[in-house]
Order: structure tokens, then C-alpha cells, then sequence
């Protein structure tokens, strides 16, 4: 790998942050030049939500991207914004529970996940995020699955929510690609 | 060798300065760097130091005077709008030679502005926002873990200038994580130590009166005041030979030379590999202390260079200083944003290149 | 030998003062730092003057000090306090300081408190600038900023500092005397020592109002200048304990 730029977008409370912190973290136990940028609306609460996550073999320089590697869209106004964002050949991931909408390009690769349907098969309602960042780190490859379940242990899923992480790891891998 | 953690920007600014020594902390909530009282809240107390809550940024810079004064070690944040409100005691303070580590991470503005990333307050903190003549070293980092540096540097850089130390962030690396090694602590200074460390500090005399202290900024006599000025002066210019920082990157045989701090270096980083795949060769200057200021880097300038571009978040702030370095030699353009817009190293490549075909 | 029946004060540098004829912050200054002395505190305490005529405080005070912006003192004496919390802290502040530019400061420090003593001169005037309109100027008062006299409409009541501070909690000791005749002099010592051992207890913010004269922008003689302040500031600005601890004990109990 050189660099990877991962962005993921939705509204608050669909565990954007969540998400982009824990590839950062993984990148860092990886040993891999890392960062994680977010950007929030000016609602406290509701609003919309993403964040940047650089992964690099090298120190990274612009924090700000315009070409990603990999866009994770978790609502329509998402997709509608940032589905040009993914740079050709990179790989869009549409939460395809709540987008009725196709992508529109077709020089990217796109994986429709139905994300609270597949939380919900398994028995983790809550772990749509999951499944979707399960999603993108295999249609990408930027961290290993032994750190994101590294990351679960230490620093995602501690104290009352340590007993979660199996669940949370079933929905890490339940969307096959 | 410490172990890397993850920090958001503000958390590791403030964890910094702890460890750097400063034990007392004033603060005045203000986006976006109120994540530093919230972690100081939290963090100071249970370390032995003090956090208190001001009741505005004048209350706040005039309690970091008075800690200071006494023989603390005080660290100080805040942004744009509230570093202006500050600048009443950052004027005393240097005309009292008191010690302060401060931390702007800076918004756009003018007036309240906005709360997203800029770098109008070039001029604000590198020529003294305050009254008078004094100076300021101001630290530019771009990156988390050269902040957590610097504020760790800087409480010991303010004790032997023997004035404020000021880092200069924007609200970028405010909200950014990454990973960073954090030094280790430094010793908090016990009050009854201070007199002997800090021979100048008001601590009360205890049985000599003639070791009596008077930490003051009024001179009402001119001739007391010019001798003053002067005095200080004759700090600042040591300050600017020993303090100057700069790093370069391939500006001997460049075709552009970029020149940028903080944020936009790192972006202006990666203009630069795009340059180069569109053959353009360009080189970076990025000023790692914005007061003292590296004029003489320029001098390093090959004679293949076209044009010199100052890339920044204002409006040609920077760029006065690029051209007291460049002087007439070659040209000086600018590449701005501003009003919390940031440019990605697309649109920085893309003019950059423009200019380079006007001027070639 | 004669037997001395006055002495100077370890309190004050022997320097002659350069305040006005008449003027009371000599005596203010003398009550304060002799009473430091009788406690033994001179060298363990740590004074604040700001801008304006009290800046000059250091000059004669044998405290270790430092100066302050126009009404930031309370800001310093906070940051200070953090620093020696067991030294005795105190501000040295005028009325167009301390009631005007830094009301912020004072209230918040009353508000907070904080475990130090301000010393409040009210002359009801700005003295070193030129003898302005202060927050505390008489209504019918001519100053050079209220040339036919401070009137309500234009400019307001004038503050009545010691009323206002003690309504917040912080502030457990608040007085106000007068520095126009001998008893009331001694009354004005007996509330500094009281200050400062409340200080010293740890119980909270303490405030002594010195009603205060400056016949020089008045336009009136030292003897007259006394007499202007009974007879103007008194009826305005009454005398008296606004806030004290509930329970008194040991030497605060009077």
C-alpha cells in the first residue's frame, strides 16, 4: 500500500465517527502513518456527521481529500454529495437499508449493503455500523480484521460494552463481498 | 521510548503542556479549542495543578499574569476573537517579562468570523496584537505530535526568554487525531521552591525585605521607558538569531518555491508531488517560527526559480513577510483561501501551475 | 531619652509619598501594611495595584507586589492565590478601576470566593487621568467629564460597590469606612486586621470600602476635603458592615 483515504458520511448517531476512529485506530496499531479529520453540521445533535481517515506508509500530508479511495455514504444526502468524491476505481459503499437511490458512475466500484437488515438477521439491531465498516475494510484491505477486534477490545467496546464485542464481530463479518 | 496513543489535537495540545511542567491553567470557552478547559477541567486537578474558568479571556490572560508573576508555570489557550481580547496582557506580560506558554487555534475571522480553520491571526501574533513595542516567538507546527513538541518545549522557552511563548495551531489540527509519543513529565514546581527557582517572582519575602520584588510594566519617566525598550530589544534580537526555525524541501533547483505553515505546508506537501507528475518542479519553505521569521531561508533559493507563491489562509498576510525574504529577486504571488475555506492540494496544484505559465 | 509616641512602620518604605495634600491613600496605605506588620504577614504577603493613582502602591509598601492593568487586579490576585495559597493576598484598587473597567473582574472574583482582600478607594473621582466622572462620581458633582455636574439622566446613579459585592455568597466580609477623622480611622484598622484573619481562616472574599478624598480634583483644601466627604459621600455611601461571617470565632469575634 502507498496511501489509502477513506471517507465515511451520514447523519449523527450512525456511528460515522465511531467508524472512522476505529480504522484510525487500527492503522496506528499497524504501524501505518495515520489520521482521522472529522467535520461536523452545527447541531449538537441530528446534524450531519463525517470524517477523513488517511492510512499511509508515509507521514500524511493533506488532511483535507477530494480523492478517496473508498466513500462510505450511511444516508442519501450523503451519496448525493460525496458519490464524486471516490476516485476512479475506488469503491462506494451504499447503506442500502435507508438509500433507495443507485449509484450514478460507473468507472468505481459500488457495494449496496443493506445494513440494518443484516444487524438485524443476526441479532444485533444496533450493529448496522458494523456490518458496514466490516464492509469496507475487506472491499479495501487497509487494516487487518486482528486489529479492528484489537481496537473493539481497547479502545471501541470497554467496560459494559466489552460484552458486545462477539456481536459486534459477527456483524464485523457478515456482509460478504 | 513512550508508546504511540491517538489524540485529537486539542487533547494532546493540552496534554502537552502538562507534561512540559505547566501546572496552572485559565481558560474562557471558544470554538474550537474548547476541548483544552474541558480536558484541563478534567485532567489538572487530579495531577496536582489548578484549572479555573475565567470570566472572559481578559480575566483569564490577567490570572495567567498573576500565576506568573507569583512564579507559576501557566499554560493559556484560546481562539481568534479571544486571543484579541487577550493581547491587553500579552503586552504587560512582555513589558514584565513574565512567562507564559499560549495556544491559539485559530478560526477565521475578522470580527467574530466564523469557527472553521484560518490563519488570519498572522498578523495578530507575529507583530503583537497588543500596545507598544514587544515581541513574541511564535511556534507553528504541522503536525499533532510537533505541537505536542513544542508545548512541551515551551514553558522551559518562556522561562529563559523570559516572556510569553506563543503556538500557533489552526482548527484543523485542533479536531484532528493522530497518533503521537508524549514525553514524559516534567516536575511541578512546589510554591515553596519558587523564590529559589525564580529569584524575580512575588512570592512574599518571607524574612529579608530586602530581597523585595516588584514585577511591573509602568514607566512613567521616558527615559526609564526608552532604556526599558531598548532592554528588551537587545532579548528579541538574541531571541531572533537563536529561536528562528525553518524546513525546506528542494528549493536549490526548483522551478516554484511554496512558502507555508501549519496545515497549509502539509497540504502544500502534496501539491507538490502533483506538480511534479504535470512536471512542474516546486519547493517548500515552511516557517516553523512565524516571529522570529526565517527571511534568511530565502536566500536559499535557486536561481532556476520563477516565482515564489505564499499559500495561505488570508488574505497575502504571510505573503508580506515572503517578500521582505524574497526581496526584488523574483516575483511574489499568492494562493489564498479564507473564511474557514481551505483548499485541497487539487486547487493549490492547479493555481500554483497557473501562476508558474504567467510568469515562465 | 524621650519615649517615642510614634514611630514608622516596617509596613512602609521610608520615602515621602507623592500623593496630593490631603490626599488619604497614605493613610489607607499605612493602615494595611501596618496591620501586615503586626501580624508578621509583611513578608509573607503579596499586594496588587492597578492603574491609576494606586499604582504607585509598591514605591511604598514593603510587600512584595506587582501592578496590574486598569481593573484586571482581581484577575492577578486569582492567579496569584493559585500559585502561594498561603500567603495573604490583597488588591490595592481605585474606584474608576475597580468600579468601572474591571466590574467583571471584581464580581467574579466576589462571586468565586476568592480567598483574598480588596481594598477599595472611593473618592468618587478618577484621580491620576485628570479628576473624570467615575461610576462612583455624586450626582450634582462637577468633574471634567461632568463639567456642570454628574445628572441622573445622562449618566446614572452612582454605584454603591460595597452594596452590590455583598449580595453575592463569595464575598463573606464586607465594610465600608471612612478615612476622615481619627475614630473613624481606627475603625477603618480594626476592619483591615478583620480582613485579613478572615482571609487567613480561609472563609471567603473580602472587601473593604475606604471612603476616600482628593481635594486636588475636587478643587477644594485638604481641611475642606474632609468636610466634603461628610457631608456628600456619608449620606450617600453609609458606613457600615455589609456581610460578615455567620459564625464569628476566635479573632474575628469582635
Amino acid at each position: 500500500m502507498s496511501t489509502t483515504k477513506l471517507f465515511f458520511a451520514g447523519s449523527g448517531g450512525q456511528g460515522i465517527i465511531l467508524m472512522g476512529q476505529m480504522v484510525t485506530y487500527a492503522a496506528m496499531y499497524e504501524d501505518y502513518e495515520t489520521m482521522y479529520y472529522p467535520s461536523y453540521g452545527p447541531e449538537m445533535r441530528g446534524g450531519t456527521a463525517n470524517c477523513t481517515v488517511i492510512v499511509s506508509d508515509k507521514p500524511v500530508s493533506s488532511p483535507l481529500i477530494y480523492d478517496a479511495d473508498c466513500v462510505v455514504a450511511m444516508n442519501l444526502p450523503s451519496l448525493l454529495k460525496f458519490e464524486s468524491m471516490v476516485k476512479p476505481g475506488g469503491v462506494l459503499l451504499i447503506n442500502s437499508s435507508i438509500i433507495d437511490r443507485k449509484a450514478t458512475r460507473e468507472d468505481i466500484r459500488v457495494l449496496e449493503v443493506p445494513t440494518m437488515e443484516i444487524a438485524k438477521e443476526i441479532g444485533n439491531p444496533r450493529g448496522a455500523n458494523m456490518v458496514m465498516l466490516g464492509a469496507a475494510i475487506r472491499a479495501t484491505g487497509v487494516v487487518s480484521q486482528e486489529k479492528i477486534e484489537k481496537v473493539m477490545r481497547e479502545k471501541a467496546f470497554t467496560g459494559k460494552k466489552a460484552p458486545t464485542i462477539p456481536l459486534n464481530i459477527v456483524a464485523f463479518e457478515s456482509f460478504k463481498i | 521510548m513512550s508508546e504511540k496513543v491517538l489524540m485529537k489535537g486539542n487533547e494532546a495540545f493540552a496534554e502537552a503542556a502538562i507534561r512540559g511542567g505547566c501546572r496552572f491553567y485559565f481558560g474562557y470557552p471558544i470554538t474550537p479549542q474548547s476541548e483544552i478547559p474541558e480536558f484541563m477541567s478534567r485532567e489538572l486537578p487530579k495531577r496536582g495543578g489548578t484549572f479555573l474558568q475565567a470570566e472572559s479571556e481578559l480575566g483569564a490572560i490577567n490570572m495567567a499574569y498573576g500565576a506568573g508573576a507569583a512564579g507559576g508555570s501557566v499554560f493559556i489557550s484560546s481562539s481568534s476573537p479571544g486571543i484579541a481580547l487577550m493581547q491587553e496582557g500579552m503586552s504587560f506580560l512582555c513589558s514584565a517579562e513574565v512567562p507564559l506558554v499560549a495556544l491559539n487555534v485559530s478560526r477565521g475571522g475578522p470580527g467574530i468570523g466564523g469557527i472553521q480553520p484560518g490563519q488570519a491571526d498572522y498578523n495578530q501574533v507575529t507583530r503583537g496584537g497588543g500596545n507598544g513595542d514587544y515581541k513574541i516567538p511564535v511556534l507553528a507546527p504541522a503536525s499533532i505530535q510537533e505541537a505536542v513538541d513544542m508545548l512541551y518545549e515551551a514553558a522551559e522557552l518562556a522561562r529563559k526568554w523570559q516572556n510569553p511563548i506563543m503556538v500557533f495551531a489552526d482548527g484543523i489540527m485542533g479536531q484532528m487525531m493522530e497518533p503521537v509519543i508524549l514525553p514524559e513529565q516534567k516536575p511541578f514546581t512546589d510554591a515553596s521552591d519558587i523564590r529559589a527557582e525564580r529569584p524575580w517572582a512575588i512570592t512574599g519575602y518571607g524574612d529579608d525585605d530586602t530581597t523585595k520584588n516588584v514585577v511591573k510594566s509602568l514607566r512613567m519617566q521616558p527615559d526609564d521607558l526608552e532604556r526599558h525598550v531598548e532592554y528588551l530589544f537587545e532579548k528579541y534580537d538574541r531571541a531572533e538569531k537563536e529561536l528562528v526555525r525553518v524546513e525546506t524541501q528542494d528549493i536549490e533547483d526548483a522551478d516554484i518555491v511554496l512558502v507555508a505553515f501549519g496545515t497549509v505546508a502539509r497540504i502544500a506537501r502534496e501539491a507538490i508531488e502533483i506538480l511534479a507528475e504535470r512536471g512542474i518542479k516546486a519547493g517548500l519553505i515552511r516557517p516553523i517560527t512565524l516571529w522570529p521569521f526565517p527571511y534568511d531561508a530565502f536566500d536559499g533559493i535557486g536561481d532556476r526559480t520563477k516565482v515564489v507563491i505564499s499559500a495561505e489562509l488570508s488574505m497575502g498576510q504571510l505573503m508580506q513577510d515572503v517578500k521582505l525574504g524574497v526581496g526584488k529577486r523574483l516575483p511574489v504571488k499568492l494562493i489564498n483561501r479564507t473564511g474557514g475555506m481551505i483548499p485541497t492540494s487539487l486547487e493549490l496544484a492547479d493555481r500554483a501551475e497557473k501562476i508558474y505559465k504567467e510568469v515562465k | 531619652m524621650a519615649t517615642p509616641v510614634f514611630e514608622y512602620t516596617k509596613g512602609m518604605h521610608r520615602v515621602d509619598t507623592n500623593f496630593c495634600p490631603g490626599c488619604t491613600h497614605g493613610i489607607a496605605h499605612r493602615l494595611i501594611t501596618e496591620t501586615l506588620d503586626e501580624m508578621g504577614m509583611l513578608g509573607n504577603a503579596i499586594g496588587v495595584a492597578p492603574i491609576g493613582c494606586s499604582v504607585q502602591a509598591h514605591k511604598f509598601m514593603n510587600v512584595d507586589m506587582c501592578e496590574a492593568a486598569h481593573g484586571r487586579a482581581p484577575a492577578v490576585a486569582s492567579g496569584i492565590r493559585r500559585v502561594h495559597p498561603d500567603k495573604l493576598v490583597y488588591t490595592y484598587q481605585g474606584d474608576g478601576d475597580l468600579a468601572s473597567i474591571g466590574t467583571a473582574e471584581i464580581v467574579h472574583a466576589a462571586a468565586r470566593g476568592e480567598k483574598f482582600t480588596t481594598f477599595f478607594i472611593n473618592n468618587c473621582i478618577y484621580g491620576m487621568t485628570g479628576g473624570q466622572m467615575a461610576p462612583t462620581t455624586l450626582i450634582g458633582q462637577k468633574s471634567t467629564t461632568s463639567q456642570d455636574g454628574r445628572t441622573k439622566e445622562q449618566a446614572g446613579n452612582p454605584i454603591r460597590v460595597s452594596e452590590l459585592l455583598s449580595t453575592l455568597d463569595g464575598a463573606v466580609y464586607v465594610e465600608r469606612v471612612a478615612l476622615n477623622t481619627p475614630a473613624n480611622i481606627r475603625k477603618a484598622k480594626a476592619a483591615v486586621r478583620r480582613a485579613f484573619e478572615i482571609q487567613r481562616q480561609g472563609l471567603g472574599f473580602t472587601f473593604i470600602e475606604f471612603l476616600s478624598t482628593c481635594p486636588t480634583n475636587w478643587g477644594v483644601t485638604p481641611p475642606d476635603a474632609m468636610k466634603w466627604l461628610t457631608d456628600n459621600m456619608l449620606p450617600y455611601y453609609p458606613l457600615g458592615v455589609y456581610k460578615q461571617p455567620e459564625k464569628q470565632d476566635g479573632e474575628v469575634a469582635k
